[in-house]
């Protein structure tokens, strides 16, 4: 018994993609996604914007329909049946908070304990304390009493993930969480999060379309292009053969001092496509639609 | 002091037969759509409640027609077109405002057309006051059960939705996320400020209705720090400002120039208004010194 057990909990994948695959309005969005993430892991979903990132965790969240392909989180087979359960966290890309809504940041952790149910939640002691563990987790005490909307872009995320991990997930998705950061929040963000997912042995995904901030504590790499995906090990994905197939054209992968850039050639110059915030990004990220990357 | 009192509270206020339904059927829809509002403004939804009180105007002024409570109609109307609102795609902004403006200009024309009926029927143009100002004093005892059965369903929802009301209106792919059901929560919600707009509908008037659904919530929202007691800041706001509504209302009896009183929903608009100017003051000068 005690074998069979630990057997199904080494093979169990927390989050298994297979195959998925989504078609909009002619457009391939996603095509043929498939990777997996085992208990704890930590794994970047990275790409430039466009390249389908938000889509597939809108699909992992059974917000989107898939045209083929499958997502089981946790041995479940329904997104629905999973949110149910409270298996998945989820951090979506940066929303406007309104300044004027009296939701305190505490108020924002204690919906994620327990959002979802019905009636006036009735003052408990082992409640408070949850939350103010959680809070606490994420160096969110300070400013457990203010509004959400007047806090700095960092502040809010800390909230959020404190949010997002207080039911005590088993996989933490996180959208974009480091856009519009700045340097020093962004790498305090990853700290904070490699830190406390190791304590609570949480499987996470985070997407971004930077992905040297990630590599020291990315355990494995999901890169998407096109609507296409390649997963491994660092060094097994960010290689020049392999990202070139995903590209469908040739592409460098350049290491200047420990960072990674992604560069093709364009004509007589060249265009970085990953690895470097300034030239990652589009000109305007901010104008990109929230719930679809096109 | 007691010169104070009887200024304030004219002779035969406390004896006063509509008096005193007045202040019960008001206290329950001011109430009502004190809470309710509270969400309505969180979630952003004082378009829709607008909207939902110009259409009350045709359910309204049809029930006169059909010699029923004019509560039935407002009431009526207003969960149809929540309803409808739903289907038709309430939920895309684009869709949104379309839909609400077409089915809108509808409602409030049919609207014209019964209140023309009213008039010629009657031969008063009594009823156009009623439907679109209230009729606090004229409303009668018996209604008071009906005006009950209609505001307890509405507080009900949003008890019972609370929390999932509350994550929904910070982020709908927050609270679907964490397992709620985001688009029956807000179906829910609509109908609890349609009850709400109609009850508003029924003291204040279809055309002030809003004032008194969104009024009191955006003073509470300034000025309380928790959602929960915004909520109830927002219900007791719109009792205070409807009963001293109803006081001054019966005190005005002895003003110029008709000695015929004015009408509630002006004092109980003017109160909510000068209300919110003055916490948007304090607010402002509280933000520069802290």
């Amino acid at each position: 018994m005690a074998v069979t057990m630990a057997a199904s909990e080494s093979t169990g994948q927390v989050l298994a993609v297979d195959g998925v695959s989504v078609r909009l309005a002619g457009r391939q969005i996603l095509d043929d996604v498939r990777f997996a993430l085992g208990p704890g892991e930590f794994v970047g979903l990275i790409g430039a914007n466009g390249a389908g990132k938000t889509t597939l965790l809108r699909v992992i969240l059974g917000f989107q329909p898939t045209t083929a392909g499958s997502v089981r989180i946790g041995g479940e087979a329904s997104a629905a049946a999973a949110r149910g359960r409270g298996l998945v966290g989820y951090v979506p890309q940066k929303i406007q908070l309104d300044p004027d809504m009296p939701v305190r940041a505490r108020d924002l952790v204690g919906l994620g304990l327990d959002g979802h149910r019905l009636g006036i939640p009735l003052p408990s002691r082992q409640r408070r304390q949850l939350v103010d563990e959680m809070l606490a987790a994420v160096d969110a005490g300070r400013f457990a009493n203010q509004r959400v909307g007047n806090l700095s872009g960092g502040e809010q995320q800390r909230v959020m993930i404190a949010h997002a991990l207080v039911s005590k997930p088993r996989l933490l998705l996180l959208d974009e969480p480091l856009a519009n950061l700045d340097i020093r929040s962004a790498q305090e963000i990853i700290a904070l999060l490699a830190k406390i997912t190791r304590q609570q042995h949480v499987s996470v995904l985070i997407s971004a379309h930077e992905m040297n901030p990630l590599l020291p504590v990315m355990d494995r790499v999901v890169y998407m292009a096109g609507g296409r995906a390649a997963s491994g090990t660092t060094d097994e994905v960010i290689r020049e053969d392999v990202l070139s197939e995903l590209y469908g054209h040739h592409v460098d992968v350049i290491n200047v001092h420990g960072r990674l850039l992604v560069v093709a050639h364009a004509g007589e110059g060249f265009e970085i496509l990953a690895g470097d915030e300034t030239a990652a990004a589009p000109a305007h990220p901010d104008h990109s639609p929230a719930g679809l990357e096109l | 002091m007691s010169a104070v009192f009887r200024l304030l509270f004219a002779p035969g206020f406390f004896t006063s037969s509509p008096v005193h339904t007045a202040l019960v059927i008001g206290g329950i829809a001011a109430v009502v759509s004190g809470v309710v509002g509270c969400f309505t403004v969180l979630r952003g939804q004082s378009y829709a409640g607008h909207a939902l009180a110009d259409l009350s105007v045709t359910g309204g002024s049809a029930s006169f027609l059909a010699s029923i409570s004019p509560l039935w109609g407002f009431a009526g109307t207003g969960v149809l077109a929540a309803g409808v609102m739903d289907v038709i795609g309430f939920r895309r902004p684009r869709g949104r405002d379309l839909a609400t403006g077409i089915v809108r200009g509808a409602g409030l024309g049919l609207a014209a057309l019964f209140l023309y009926w009213d008039t010629t029927s009657t031969s008063t143009t009594g009823v156009a006051i009623t439907v679109l100002f209230g009729s606090m004093f004229t409303i009668g005892n018996s209604a008071v059960p009906l005006v009950a059965a209609f505001g307890i369903p509405a507080l009900a929802i949003v008890t019972i939705l609370y929390r999932p009301l509350l994550l929904s209106s910070v982020s709908s792919d927050l609270a679907a996320a964490r397992g709620v059901r985001v688009r029956l929560t807000g179906l829910a919600c609509l109908v609890a400020i349609a009850l709400a707009v109609s009850l508003a509908a029924m003291t204040v008037g279809a055309i002030l209705a809003t004032a008194l659904l969104v009024g009191p919530a955006a003073i509470a929202l300034r000025v309380t720090s928790t959602p929960g007691r915004a909520t109830l800041a927002a219900g007791l706001i719109a009792v205070a400002a409807t009963w001293l509504g109803i006081v001054l209302a019966y005190d005005s009896f002895n003003w110029p120039p008709s000695h015929d009183g004015w009408p509630v929903s002006f004092f109980i608009v003017v109160l909510i208004f000068v209300g919110f100017v003055a916490v948007q003051l304090f607010g402002r000068s509280r933000r520069v010194t802290g």
